[in-house]
Formats: structure tokens, C-alpha cells, sequence
């Protein structure tokens, strides 16, 4: 019931926001709801009941699909991420103002009940359902509320993405006929019978394009830059912490283990195109003067590691990105919400044109470098966790003839960010302050209170993920299991 | 009057077609064998009644704004129809040259109805010295398979070892061109434009779907019946012509500058989609072309009443439309979003089906992946008018849009989208009677 429970929630109260006029009540309306979400997936995270995890109503008989929802480590580990994400987003932007509130957190709400119905779907007709449901209402969302070339921009990501999810399509409905018993359930395609190599490979191609433009991996990122930029930063936030989950999420769910062999033989493809894009988008960054086009060349280095990770796998590889997928989610967060709440006050996003913020808001600042540790990976906090699993698994697994390489140069994309967010936190906050940034005063309390509750999530992971690794585990275990079971 | 006799006479045809699947019939007429009512062509004159009626009901009112002689205009669609009933149960190739022919005629008046337009009488003339010529190049295919074969009936060609000589390929293949002019697949669809373009727009939209889509009906119908054990002989050429129509109708409508000729481009483009069915021939074929007739029916003949309502042609026309008129911009945008295959609409399914059949028959995996990638296009022009319509501003303008017209559409959308969420309510028709 409860996967259910999550898609619903926020779908009913979405369809019923779009009704609610008055800007205060709309707003409360959204937090509310999200908050049930929230309440909802961390229920899902420690019940023991595990008839309650799964869901299944016949939908589509005469196809082979069915409406089954479930969730199991991993899906709850990113329902719980979906979960926090929203009631933290609202919470940040309470205070900005929207043309046509009851559209914009309508919009909001429906595109959280899509993307929770892509991390429970286990039914592939139904994944693509989601996947392009939570797509719509964020197109939306940008082309409405966002910055000044908002239109073109958000028509670039909305086709480029629906490319990659078309191609997806065609796959799944090649693997749909090659199921024994004609189903599209997540369990017919895992059962699906070992394919020609030739057969394989492109299928391979066709499922990875999609993913990998979602992530997005180098060559295929162009969208995301403009995308965050132009989005506003209530959007940014789901699209950067949730949303390119998403590709991560079907790399792991659909893609490796429904073509294992495909993946063990190509794989050090998109691990080459994964390393080159960390240390591109690195290199990138490090050039950058507005800080929402930092962030995100920052992020796609972060996805690279991440698909680094999957595609050279090992045990702690896996357990690195499960972990990972949350962890980036919660730091990228907190970053948007400085820059939020930077561009509110000051009116500028450029670097060059801050400076001196930590004497006038010292609350942000202290706030604001943790989080930015984060993005380094420094020990202590929940991002290194992550990252050394990951490096770890990539050092020592078997599955590549390059894993030193690949793991070597990985890690000096890591150098890299500590250079550009370092840069960043000496340009904006430390120094002299200018004639722009003597006015600035602290942070609200709501703004203190969601960034500390991120701060506090980020240290005490760091300081014992035990309990999120170990949810993950099984998740891991199967899929490592699937991986090798069809190899040599 | 003449609307609501039209309406009426519409109403009675969809029941007793209705009826007429669940095996309760009124007349007994022996047909000889030259036509077979079956599910398949009972089901898909159900729908094309009942888009018709839709479109009745929608631009009745527009019909009457054409020219003085309304009451022939309605005479004539409904002659159409009875047209697109022979041509979906035929089963002899008599009886397809006699629908088309019944289809086709009236349309020409139609096209030219606007006496004053210049455009209108070239469209008409246009339509109808192509439309003649196509309809012998039909006949002289039929004459040639009726040398080879020996008889019209359809169940008589079918039989056969599959042999292709050269005087069947030649009447093969000029059925095969001819049908291609009916549906308006490349390199037969250059009339196209210039005739929806030139007719009055309500009869562009009557145009554009029941009678395509009857066009299509026909047309696998006649391959499956007759031709289909020859099907590794033309399977290629026809997905050749599939993968041109694709190609040609979607880029040339990504430059079009007025919404009626986008429209009209885009109808090519969708009939490259249906041609999937011809070039799979399975069952999947099958119930995808019904469902993508009523879900292309529905979604067009919703997006042009809105059009004929509309001053202004372009693209800048749409312009803020939303806030003038919530209504009409929110309806406009689900059928947009179900002609470009957005999921949770009817035709995101039509396209599935498409490409399931396509997957499913094996050999044209390219085309597939190139139908996947001019649906990608598609969605440039179809999404212009959205972003015309929600993020830019216009004037207000003065449209007579009726509640009655707004309830009317708000139902369509309706089914658009409850068609996309259970859309095994229309394919079970097929197999199981109400």
C-alpha cells in the first residue's frame, strides 16, 4: 500500500492545488502534503511489514502489464530522498512569490508523484509512464516561472530528454517480446533469455543513451547547464537532487541487470565517457562566475563518479552509489538553497561581484562551508562516505582492465572540485566586502532551521552510515549477484 | 435544422452500428459474398460515426458559415460516410474502388465549397483531377490482379502460392501507389497541403481524420486479406515509403508558419505512423490502427474547432490564449500532447501500438528507431502552439466559443485522457461485444 500511498498523496493534493487561490493557504497546502509524503517514506524505510512494501493491480491484461509498484532498498532509499527533498524545498522558498501560486505548487506536487512513481514502478510500462509523466509538469514549471531564455532552453531539455526516452521505449518494447510469458513486470525482464551479442549491444545503447542524457554523462549534458540556470531555483532543486536520480536509478534497475553481459563487454565505454566528463565538467567549473552554472558543471562531475562506479562494479562500488544517489541529493540541496537565498538578497549570482558575506551573515556562511566540505568529499562528512566506497570499488574491481586508470583519474576530478568550491567560498563569502554585499543581512529561521536539519543529516551520515548502507544492502547483493551469474 | 437532422441521423447510424456488432441487425441484405461485416470494420465505422458526430457537434455552427447550400454540405459528408462503411467491410476489389470513389467524390465539392476563394476552387480543381487520376492508376491494378487471379473477391486473390509474377507486381504495386495518394503518404502526398490548406477549414478537419483514417482501414484491409502472403515481396518498399512520409512530413512541417498548414503536414506525418500497421500486418498492427484512428480522430477534430475559431492562422495568433480563454488553451493543450505521444493520453498508445507492431514483425527495427525520432520532432511543432498559448502574451480576442462548445470539447479531452490511462477499453471491442 505504501508505494501507492506515496504516488497518490501527492497527485490528489497536486490536482487539488491548482484550485486553492489564495497564495498562504497554497503554500501550506503543498508543505503539508509533502510533509505526509515525507512521514510516509520513512515509514516504508522501517516497517517490518513487507506485504505493505509491494502493490499490484491488473491494468493492462491483454498487454502483459500491470499496475505493480514496490520498493526495495534502493527505491526506498530514493523515495526517502524524494521525501525530504520537498517539505526542505518548500520550507527554503517560503518566502519568494510566484505569479499564479496555486499553478506553481500544483506543478510542484505532480511532478513529485511522478518521480515517486518512477523509483516504486516495477512494471517497465509503467516506469516509462512515470519517467515521462514527471517530465511534464517540470517543463512547465521552467517555461512559466523561469529566467529570461526560459522558453528555448527548457524546449532543448524537454526534446533532448524525450529523445533519450523515446529510444528507451523502443528497447523496452524489443525486451517486452523476448519475455517468456509476454509481461512487461520487472521480473519477466530480468528472466529474459540470453540475446545474440549484436542484439544485445544495441539494446544496450538504446537503454544507456536514455539514461545517460537524464544523469546526464559527457557528450550529452549540453542541456543541463542552461536547464539550472534558467530554471527557478525551486525547480533547480528537484531537477539537480531528484530528477537526474532518476537516470542513475534506471541505470541500476533497468539497464544492468536486465543486460548483464552487454554491460560487462561495453562497459568501459561509458566508464571512459564518465571519467572524461568529470574531469571536463571540473575543468569547467573551475571557469564559471555564476554560481548556479557552477553547481551544476560541480554536479554533473558528481553523476560522472556515480556512473563511474556502476560501470566498473564491484560490491563496495555498488554500495557507494546507492549511498551516493542520497548523499549528493542532500548536499546538492543544501547548495541551491545558498544560492537562493544569495541571489534573493543581493540580486546577482555572480561570484565576481560578491564577496565578503561571512562578516554580515556568519550563520550562512558557517552553514554554507560545511556544505560546500560536503561537495569536496572531506572526511566527517556524508559525501566521503560515498566517494571512497566508489573509489574504492573501481581501484579493486575485476571487471575492467583500466580500473587503476580510471580510478586514478577519477580522483583528481576530486582535486579539482575542492579547487573550484574552495574559489567559490573565498569569492562570496571571505575577503572585503563591496558597496553590493555591505547591506547583506543574515539568514530567516526557516532558512537557518532547513539548512542546520541538512547540515546535521550530512554529518551524522558522515559520522555513521551504517544504518542507510545497510538498507542498501540487499539491493546491492542482487544486483551484484545478476551482474555476475550471466559472466565469465 | 439541418444540424440537428444531421445530429439526429448521426446518433441512429452510431446505434444501430452498435447494435449491429452485438449481432442484432435490422435488414437482411445478401451481399454475395462482396462484403464481410466483421468486428474489425463494424468497430472502426463506429468510431468514424462517432468522430463525425463529434465534429457535428463541435463546428456545426462553422459548417453554416461556409457558403448558402449547408443543407448539401451535410447531405455530402453523410454520402462520405456511407463511403467509408463500404470501404471498411469490403471483400471484393470492386466494392474498395466503389468506396474510395464514394469517399473521394463528395470531398472534391467539399474542398471547393468556398466559391469565392480563390484558394478553395484551386484546392478543389487540384484534388480532383489527382483524386482521378489516382482512381485509374486503382483500376488498372485491380484489372491486371484480375487477370492474374481471375476473379475480384479478395479471399479468391489471397489464395495462391505467394508467387510474384511480373503482371501481378504491376498490379500490385499500382494499388499499392494508389492507396498511398488516399492516405497521403510520401512521395504521393504533395496534393495535401495545397487541398487542406485551400478548403474551408471544418472540412479540412473532416478531411484530415475520418476519411484518412478510413483511408487506412482500406488500405489494410486490402494487403491483409489479399496480399498478405506476399508480404516479403513489398514488405520493403512499403517501409520505404513509411520512413519518407515520416521524414518528409515532419521536417516540413517544423517550418510551417501557419497553424492549418502545420496541421496539415503533421497529418502526413501521422499517416507515416499508421503506415507502420501496413508494413507490420499483425495482430498488434491491427488493434493499433484502430485505436490510433479514433485517438488521431479525436485529438484533430478537437484542435481545429478550435482553430476555425481562431482569427488569426499563425502561430502568433495562439498567442496568451491561455488567459483569455483557460478553457479552450487546456483542452487544445491534451490533444496537442496526445498527437505528440505524450504518455496518459489516447495517443501515446496509438504510437505504442505502432511501434510494438513494428517490433514485433522483425525486420525493419530502422524504422522503428526513425519513427521514434520524427515523434521526437514532432513534438518542436506541436509544443510551438503550446508555448504560444501559456508563455506568451496576446490580445484578447473576440471568439464565439459556446458553453455548449466548451462542454463538447471538456468531454472529448476526457476521453482523450481516459483512453490513455485504460486503453483496453476501445481494443477489447475487437474481441468481446459490450
Amino acid at each position: 500500500m505504501m508505494p501507492v500511498l506515496l504516488i497518490v498523496i501527492p497527485l490528489l493534493s497536486g490536482l487539488i492545488a491548482f484550485l486553492v487561490k489564495q497564495e498562504k493557504s497554497v503554500k501550506s497546502w503543498a508543505l503539508l502534503s509533502s510533509i505526509v509524503s515525507l512521514v510516509i517514506s520513512v515509514m516504508a524505510l522501517t516497517t517490518k511489514n513487507d506485504s505493505w512494501l509491494h502493490y499490484n493491480l491488473p491494468w493492462l491484461p491483454e498487454l502483459g502489464s500491470s499496475f505493480n509498484v514496490g520498493l526495495d532498498g534502493m527505491g526506498k532509499v530514493l523515495c526517502l530522498l524524494t521525501g525530504i527533498s520537498f517539505p526542505v524545498i518548500f520550507i527554503a522558498t517560503w518566502n519568494n512569490s510566484y505569479r499564479k501560486p496555486n499553478n506553481f505548487f500544483a506543478l510542484m506536487l505532480l511532478s513529485q508523484a511522478g518521480l515517486m512513481g518512477v523509483f516504486v514502478a516495477m512494471d517497465a510500462l509503467l516506469f516509462y509512464f512515470f519517467w515521462e509523466l514527471a517530465l511534464i509538469p517540470v517543463y512547465f514549471l521552467c517555461s512559466q516561472w523561469g529566467g529570461e531564455r526560459r522558453i528555448p532552453v527548457t524546449f532543448k531539455f524537454f526534446i533532448y530528454t524525450f529523445v533519450g526516452s523515446l529510444l528507451m521505449l523502443v528497447a523496452i518494447i524489443f525486451l517486452y517480446f523476448q519475455t517468456p510469458d509476454k509481461s512487461f513486470s520487472i521480473d519477466s525482464f530480468y528472466a529474459v533469455a540470453q540475446m545474440s551479442p549484436g542484439t544485445q549491444a544495441w539494446l544496450f545503447v538504446l537503454l544507456f543513451l536514455a539514461f545517460a542524457i537524464k544523469m546526464p554523462i559527457f557528450p550529452f549534458h549540453t542541456w543541463q547547464p542552461d536547464t539550472y540556470e534558467q530554471s527557478p531555483t525551486a525547480v533547480t532543486m528537484v531537477l539537480s537532487a531528484v530528477m537526474v536520480k532518476m537516470g542513475v536509478f534506471g541505470i541500476l534497475r533497468w539497464l544492468v541487470p536486465v543486460l548483464p553481459t552487454a554491460s560487462f563487454q561495453f562497459g568501459d565505454n561509458p566508464a571512459t565517457l564518465c571519467v572524461v566528463g568529470m574531469l571536463y565538467a571540473s575543468f569547467v567549473a573551475m571557469q564559471q562566475d555564476d554560481l548556479k552554472r557552477l553547481f551544476a558543471y560541480s554536479s554533473i562531475a558528481h553523476m560522472g563518479l556515480m556512473g563511474l562506479a556502476i560501470f566498473v562494479p564491484s560490491n563496495m562500488g555498488m554500495q557507494g552509489v546507492m549511498i551516493q544517489m542520497f548523499n549528493h541529493g542532500i548536499n546538492i540541496l543544501g547548495l541551491w538553497i545558498v544560492v537562493e537565498l544569495i541571489e534573493r538578497q543581493m540580486g546577482t549570482r555572480k561570484m565576481s561581484e560578491l564577496g565578503g558575506l561571512a562578516q554580515k551573515a556568519p550563520v550562512l556562511g558557517i552553514l554554507l562551508v560545511v556544505l560546500a566540505l560536503a561537495n569536496v568529499a572531506l572526511p566527517l562528512t556524508n559525501a566521503f562516505i560515498g566517494e571512497f566506497l566508489m573509489f574504492a570499488g573501481v581501484f579493486t574491481s575485476l571487471a575492467s582492465k583500466y580500473h587503476y586508470i580510471f580510478a586514478v583519474v577519477g580522483a583528481i576530478s576530486i582535486i579539482l572540485s575542492a579547487v573550484y568550491t574552495f574559489n567559490m567560498i573565498q569569492k562570496v563569502f571571505f575577503g572585503n566586502t563591496n558597496s553590493l554585499t555591505a547591506g547583506a543581512r543574515d539568514i530567516r529561521l526557516n532558512e537557518k532551521l532547513v539548512l542546520s536539519a541538512l547540515v546535521v543529516m550530512i554529518i551524522a551520515i558522515g559520522v555513521y552510515p551504517k544504518p542507510l548502507l545497510e538498507i542498501t544492502q540487499g539491493a546491492v547483493d542482487t544486483l551484484i549477484s545478476k551482474m555476475m551469474i550471466k559472466n565469465p | 435544422m439541418v444540424r440537428g437532422i444531421a445530429v439526429t441521423g448521426l446518433a441512429v447510424l452510431l446505434i444501430t452500428n452498435i447494435l449491429e456488432m452485438n449481432g442484432i441487425n435490422f435488414f437482411k441484405v445478401d451481399v454475395k459474398g462482396m462484403m464481410v461485416f466483421d468486428n474489425f470494420g463494424l468497430l472502426f465505422n463506429a468510431i468514424a460515426f462517432a468522430s463525425t458526430l463529434v465534429f457535428f457537434l463541435l463546428s456545426g455552427r462553422d459548417i453554416e458559415k461556409v457558403g448558402m447550400h449547408v443543407a448539401d454540405y451535410c447531405a455530402l459528408i453523410f454520402f462520405v460516410l456511407c463511403g467509408v462503411a463500404i470501404a471498411s467491410s469490403f471483400n471484393t476489389l470492386l466494392m474498395l474502388f466503389l468506396g474510395i470513389e464514394i469517399i473521394s467524390i463528395p470531398l472534391y465539392i467539399l474542398t471547393g465549397a468556398d466559391k469565392r476563394n480563390l484558394k478553395s476552387n484551386e484546392a478543389s480543381l487540384k484534388y480532383f483531377l489527382m483524386g482521378c487520376f489516382s482512381t485509374g492508376l486503382m483500376l488498372m491494378g485491380i484489372t491486371l490482379i484480375y487477370g492474374v487471379k481471375g476473379s475480384f473477391n479478395m479471399d479468391v486473390i489471397g489464395m495462391g502460392n505467394g508467387e510474384l509474377t511480373p503482371m501481378l507486381a504491376a498490379g500490385l504495386l499500382l494499388l499499392l501507389f494508389s492507396m498511398a495518394f488516399k492516405v497521403s503518404a510520401a512521395p504521393f502526398h504533395f496534393w495535401t497541403p495545397d487541398v487542406y490548406d485551400g478548403a474551408p477549414t471544418v472540412f479540412t478537419s473532416f478531411m484530415a481524420t475520418v476519411v484518412k483514417a478510413a483511408g487506412f482501414i482500406a488500405f489494410i484491409r486490402l494487403f491483409k486479406n489479399s496480399l498478405g502472403s506476399m508480404q516479403s515481396e513489398w514488405q520493403l518498399m512499403v517501409a520505404i515509403i513509411t520512413a519518407a512520409t515520416l521524414f518528409i512530413g515532419n521536417i516540413t512541417a517544423v517550418f510551417q508558419q501557419s497553424v492549418k498548414r502545420m496541421l496539415a503536414y503533421s497529418s502526413i506525418a501521422q499517416a507515416g505512423f499508421m503506415m507502420f500497421a501496413i508494413v507490420a500486418l499483425n495482430e498488434t498492427a491491427f488493434e493499433g490502427l484502430i485505436f490510433y484512428a479514433a485517438a488521431y480522430s479525436l485529438a484533430t477534430i478537437g484542435i481545429f474547432a478550435i482553430l476555425i475559431k481562431m482569427k488569426d492562422y499563425t502561430f502568433e495568433g495562439f498567442n496568451g490564449l491561455a488567459k483569455h480563454q483557460p478553457v479552450l488553451a487546456a483542452t487544445n493543450t491534451i490533444f496537442l500532447l496526445s498527437l505528440a505521444g505524450i504518455p496518459a493520453t489516447a495517443g501515446f498508445w496509438a504510437k505504442f501500438y505502432m511501434l510494438a507492431a513494428a517490433v514485433r514483425a522483425g525486420h525493419v527495427l530502422w524504422l522503428v528507431i526513425l519513427g521514434v525520432l520524427c515523434a521526437a520532432i514532432s513534438v518542436y511543432y506541436y509544443f510551438r502552439v503550446i508555448q504560444a498559448m501559456y508563455f506568451k502574451d496576446g490580445d484578447a480576442q473576440e471568439m464565439d466559443a459556446t458553453p455548449a462548445f466548451k462542454g463538447v470539447l471538456i468531454g472529448i479531452a476526457a476521453v482523450v485522457v481516459l483512453l490513455g490511462i485504460f486503453p483496453e477499453w476501445l481494443i477489447d471491442k475487437l474481441y468481446y461485444f459490450f
